[in-house]
């Protein structure tokens, strides 16, 4: 087994009375792509931030780079978030900041970094995304996948070790979920990063990725190779996969019968 | 049972809320600006202080003319039209300088602090920046704290001036009231530590409690639209009644024990 960069171990997150994660444990490969599908609504995101520590676990634990997440110290907790980055669902762009300042940003807070170097690495940075020419628009002027690539390029403008993307392709059009899916590969070897992928797109996650770990029920219900992982025999596995609307994961929220919902008794 | 656990339940969560509260302002008063975030601070103070001039001048105008135009009526019937000028001067010096403009602030600058913070977190600006490991309280409340702070007296004082002037166009330039005498009396009652520092002092107080109401509301409001509103909504109100609350207390140690 190769050297994994985060290690969650026997994980228990619960909000008010829900249950989230029940005994949860996985491993994040060092160099690979881990994807993590699941129904919507199981708390994906919810994972992501437990692993950036801006959610704390009932029990269990969560190591980055051996440190573990929970227990260190606020000033040490950010210093670990320098090395890793989360490119969010919304893209979560600065929006009274140009696309520049934005890639721009970390860089000032955390490097003392001169203006002219700083320009050199943004727009190296935008350049891999394809967004160099877009460098003076104001987020309100991107289209969603453009949000997101500019978001892609702060994310890895530090050049962190570990990069959670949080649904990248939910809402894109089939170009833009292309551009995504062959940047998230390309940036993964090229800046030698290790990538999360949460998502439910089954297609174009199980193209990328190196290991896949399907969630429902609170649990982790299937795990391997995207190879390992199409011909799994798990009912749940299966239904997910081929998208069926009924199965193990039911189509119904839990309600009383309908016949008896209907006419009473 | 049931209501005895809610009203446990309720006490609680209302403790927590005080004490997350108090922390978000301390941890505010700490992160005192660095050089780096002064300029993010005074950037604040533009937003929150000059650009809520406009309704602070004009409101201090109009405030002044109606109060000399209604001391005057009083004033002349007992031929006292000379004190004119100190009333108005007290008046918005002691009291409608630091409070009206604390309950214009908290129309003006609280709500918009209270939405913008809100849409931040909405948008998830605010976890991104916790993961890009920036610490919020400093990057965002900080400098928007301290330039509430700073601004609310200075927009109390020009209300103040403003006002004045104001009484002064409508009692001497309207009503003919003597220009000397407006001056001078205003000149010989007022009386720099009684009046002006302690109207400096209860605007100060106000700015604090203005500010961190709406910070506090906006960072922990439920970022969905109607959260916000409801978040912005109750900055208003709450600074709104809190400020005239504080008013009657401050009234009270500095004036009502001679």
């Amino acid at each position: 087994m190769a050297e994994s960069i985060v290690t969650v171990d026997k994980m228990h997150f619960s909000r008010g009375e829900r249950v989230i994660y029940d005994d949860i444990s996985l491993n994040v490969r060092k160099g690979a792509i881990t994807a993590i599908m699941g129904p919507s609504g199981i708390g994906k995101t919810t994972l992501l931030k437990l692993i950036g520590g801006q959610l704390a676990p009932d029990s269990g634990s969560v190591l980055f780079q051996g440190s573990n997440v929970h227990k260190v110290s606020r000033h040490k907790l950010y210093e670990l978030r320098r090395r890793m980055s989360m490119l969010f669902q919304s893209g979560a762009l600065f929006t009274n900041m140009t696309v520049f300042d934005n890639v721009a940003f970390p860089l000032r807070e955390h490097t003392h970094l001169n203006e002219d170097i700083i320009r050199t690495i943004v727009y190296l940075k935008l350049e891999a995304v394809g967004l160099r020419g877009a460098y003076d628009l104001m987020p309100s002027e991107l289209s969603g996948g453009m949000a997101r690539r500019a978001a892609l390029a702060r994310a890895i403008a530090l050049d962190p070790d570990l990069i959670m993307y949080d649904e990248p392709f939910a809402g894109q059009d089939p170009i833009s979920m292309g551009v995504l899916v062959s940047l998230i590969k390309s940036l993964n070897k090229a800046l030698n990063l290790t990538s999360i992928v949460v998502t439910h797109d089954v297609t174009e996650v199980l193209s990328i990725a190196d290991y896949v770990y399907i969630l429902a029920n609170k649990k982790i219900i299937g795990e391997g190779t995207p190879n390992e992982i199409r011909q799994s025999d798990s009912d749940l596995v299966q239904q997910f996969l081929e998208g069926k609307a009924d199965g193990p994961v039911p189509f119904h929220y839990p309600a009383q019968d309908l016949r008896t919902a209907l006419i009473g008794e | 049972m049931q209501k005895l656990i809610n009203l446990g339940r309720g006490t609680l969560d209302y403790i927590a809320a005080i004490g997350s509260a108090s922390m978000m302002l301390f941890g505010a008063l700490f992160a005192f600006p660095t050089w780096k975030n002064t300029r993010l601070m005074v950037h604040q103070m533009y937003v929150v202080g000059v650009q809520s001039l406009l309704i602070i001048i004009v409101s201090g105008l109009f405030i002044g003319m109606v109060m000399a135009l209604q001391g005057y009526t009083i004033l002349v019937s007992y031929g006292a039209e000379g004190s004119l000028g100190p009333m108005v001067a007290l008046s918005l010096l002691r009291e409608l300088g630091p409070v009206v403009t604390a309950l214009l602030f908290a129309g003006r600058a609280g709500s918009a602090l209270t939405a913008e913070i809100g849409l931040m977190k909405a948008t998830e600006q605010l976890s991104s920046l916790e993961m890009m490991a920036v610490d919020p309280l400093r990057r965002v409340l900080s400098p928007r704290f301290w330039a509430g702070v700073y601004s609310m007296p200075m927009l109390a004082l020009i209300f103040s001036a403003v006002g004045i002037l104001g009484g002064h166009l409508v009692g001497v330039d309207w009503l003919g009231v003597d220009s000397g005498s407006y001056w001078s009396i205003m000149q010989s009652t007022v009386e720099w530590n009684e009046d002006v520092v302690n109207g400096v002092i209860k605007a100060l107080v106000f700015a604090l409690v203005v500010v961190w109401i709406a910070l506090y509301k906006g960072y922990h409001c439920i970022p969905t639209s109607e959260g916000i509103s409801k978040a912005t909504t109750e900055t208003v109100v709450y600074s709104s009644l809190t400020i005239l609350g504080l008013d009657f207390v401050l009234t009270a140690l500095m004036f009502g024990i001679s």
